[in-house]
């Protein structure tokens, strides 16, 4: 467990696993490229529309990781930003834990703006926000084996690893959610839609709150 | 909330229609004087129970003089929708207007032998709030339940145009106004939509004065009810397009999209034609170039009558217009009912070709002059009205009552509530159940008929039926 948390390896495979984890979730979007590829009557559909939420997922994870790379440049806070950001992933989670209302907001969307939509929901639920800690980890065993660096070469490093981790992530993402929409387009139909959606409103709000919890432990 | 998504949820009609037949049906009574409270009353219509075609529980008001019209459910299949999804939400709550009173009731039917009160939204609230009264079409959509109205504010329901307002799907206050560009559109009766395809159809009856009192026959030869259909971008909530049917099309009243959400169309029944006393069915499209339109494709001839047999109103005319009142699709998109109130018809069109309707079964029940008997030798009293169908087709539902200062003055006295069935043959084709009929209390007239479950006039799909 412990490995788990502070090895390279491990943190690697939590950006995999959540990856995977946000595109099988259908609040994600992989219902959309279902819906897409039965109405255009073309599985080139799916994997447009597929792209389109990737791209919207892959934004909402950068428009988050990035200002925290721009911070972390701040060494002598490092420890603060690791347990500020661990408090507002604990703070997410506990607030959609208590707040189970879906954000009106998301309605307004129109069907043809996928990527928007998906870069939305991301934000609105919390999805970018759970991979801060996991990146904050990442940068501190960067920052461990490269010694003390001028700040425009960390910041630099630490923009490189927020890309790392958001295309990783959201590859993962659309792999996950690629595979829940093209077998159901392909083999289990419509059916398994409504049968195998479960509801994790609670089990990710749980999740916000238990990966700012480790986050918090390793950074005290 | 549920932990999974209500077993009701369909996310395709052709899904909806393979699920088990319904067991249960709510029909909205009506005290037509407002002498007794309006009321709920749940009907066995499993053929298998000794209670088949009886009221087995109901639930009556704790006010007089609402008036009962239409009705709708907290949650349809909308609910599976990929963008907006809310696939926890329970069907369980109908949403009931008054639009006499204004009134809202929300009953709990999560166990339908025994529905109680859930909550009540009285009046004024529904005035402060949204600044529309005389609530009435009830649907399920992005944000939130969908309210049409058929009064603005004041007295009479004319300050200001009717239209939609939106109430919240698990506490059900009331957020306010749809309409952010409502372009010509001042009266208000229907709407329904295709929800990924992003677009809703409303329809116009009339403004309050022009309805409450009875039909204002001056006003109806001067063609002063609505004859227009507007398109609306569902999520701007602005109008895109209002088509004028023609000011003698008078009355425009259920939109009914085809079902299957690949399909841009769909019908609106048209009560008469001031040129002729026709019923008529316009079909609307989106053609090839993504503009809206509309094209006559059904018409319903009068029937020629003697005067004597006719009330007060039609007498001059010497003939019984069919008054198109109510159509409802089945939802396979293949056959269209549509109710002749006036001449106690129910016909089933086959609108596999939307643009060529052909007439495939025929019923005849009650009417002004006919007064056709139900086959099992009772009065239907008025004519066939608000229809319903089961999910699978196979069943079409309906009752007698229009309105109640319109059915007295187009079937003067007090004739009794009804609700039959008729089955549907293999290939089209309609004929009554002989065993089917209910028995309302009296002083009461029956309404619209929702389904256990969803049915054709509630549900509104997010995915094709392929």
């Amino acid at each position: 467990m412990d490995e788990l948390l502070t090895t390279a390896a491990g943190l690697w495979l939590a950006v995999v696993a959540s990856g995977l984890y946000h595109g099988v979730n259908p609040g994600m979007g992989w219902p959309l490229a279902v819906s897409a590829a039965l109405f255009e009557g073309q599985r080139a559909a799916l994997w447009r529309a597929l792209a389109a939420l990737g791209a919207g997922h892959l934004a909402a994870m950068l428009a988050i990781l990035l200002p925290f790379a721009a911070m972390y440049v701040l060494i002598d806070y490092q420890i603060e930003i690791r347990i500020g950001a661990a408090l507002v992933v604990i703070a997410m989670g506990v607030y959609l834990a208590v707040n189970r209302r879906h954000p009106r907001f998301l309605s307004r969307v129109k069907p043809t703006r996928l990527a928007l939509w998906s870069f939305l929901a991301a934000l609105a639920h919390g999805a970018a926000l759970m991979l801060v800690p996991i990146y904050l980890g990442l940068c501190k065993l960067d920052e461990l084996d490269m010694g003390h660096r001028a700040a425009a070469d960390l910041m630099g490093q630490n923009a490189g690893i927020a890309l790392a981790v958001a295309l990783l992530h959201t590859a993962a993402m659309v792999a996950g959610g690629g595979a829940v929409a093209f077998a159901v387009h392909h083999y289990l139909g419509l059916k398994f839609l409504s049968k195998s959606w479960f509801n994790l409103d609670l089990v990710w709000a749980l999740s916000l709150i238990a990966v700012g919890a480790i986050a918090l432990w390793t950074a005290l | 909330m549920n932990l999974r998504p209500d077993p009701t949820f369909y996310p395709s009609p052709k899904i909806a229609m393979e699920a088990p037949a319904e067991t249960l049906a709510f029909t909205l009574m009506l005290s037509p004087d407002g002498s007794q409270p309006d009321g709920l009353a749940v009907v066995n219509v499993d053929p298998a129970s000794d209670s088949y075609g009886k009221i087995v529980a109901s639930l009556l008001m704790p006010n007089k003089g609402d008036e009962f019209h239409h009705f709708g459910w907290n949650a349809c299949s909308s609910a599976l929708s990929p963008l907006t999804g809310h696939a926890f939400l329970e069907r369980r709550y109908l949403i009931v207007p008054g639009i006499r009173s204004s009134r809202i009731y929300v009953i709990d039917v999560k166990d339908p032998l025994d529905p109680k009160m859930h909550k009540i939204i009285e009046p004024e609230e529904v005035f402060a709030k949204t600044g529309y009264s005389r609530p009435h079409t009830i649907h399920c959509g992005p944000e939130g339940i969908y309210v049409s109205t058929l009064g603005g504010g004041g007295e009479d329901g004319t300050d200001g145009p009717p239209g939609i307002f939106i109430m919240d799907c698990e506490t059900f206050d009331i957020l306010g106004r749809y309409e952010m560009d409502r372009g010509n559109q001042d009266k208000h009766y229907d709407f329904w939509w295709n929800l990924p395809r992003d677009y809703m159809v409303s329809s116009e009856w009339g403004l309050p004065p022009q309805f409450e009192n009875g039909i204002v026959p001056e006003d109806l030869l001067s063609n002063k009810y609505g004859h227009t259909i507007h398109f609306w971008d569902l999520r701007a909530r602005t109008v895109t397009k209002s088509i004028d049917l023609g000011e003698n099309h008078q009355m425009a009243l259920e939109i009914r999209p085809a079902h299957d959400p690949v399909k841009e169309y769909g019908f609106c029944g048209v009560v008469v034609d001031t040129t002729n006393l026709q019923g008529a069915i316009f079909t609307w499209w989106r053609d090839e170039n993504g503009e809206w339109q509309a094209k006559k494709t059904i018409t319903i001839d009068p029937q020629p009558a003697d005067p004597d047999d006719l009330p007060e109103l039609l007498k001059g005319f010497g003939a019984v217009p069919p008054l198109v009142t109510d159509i409802d699709l089945s939802l396979d998109d293949k056959y269209l009912y549509v109710a002749c109130w006036g001449q106690g018809e129910m016909h089933q069109y086959d609108v596999s070709d939307p643009m060529n309707p052909v007439l495939a079964g025929k019923v005849e029940i009650g009417g002004i002059v006919k007064k056709t008997k139900h086959p099992n030798g009772k009065e239907f009293g008025y004519g066939p009205q608000m229809v319903e169908i089961s999910r699978d087709g196979k069943r079409v539902y309906w009752t007698n009552s229009l309105y109640s200062t319109w059915d007295d003055q187009f079937y003067p006295g007090d004739r009794g509530a009804a609700m039959v069935m008729a089955k549907v043959g293999e290939n089209g084709g309609l004929e009554l159940d002989p065993d089917f009929w209910v028995e309302f209390p009296d002083g009461y007239r029956s309404h619209q008929i929702r389904l256990e479950g969803g049915d054709c006039s509630t549900d509104s799909f997010c995915y094709p039926s392929v």
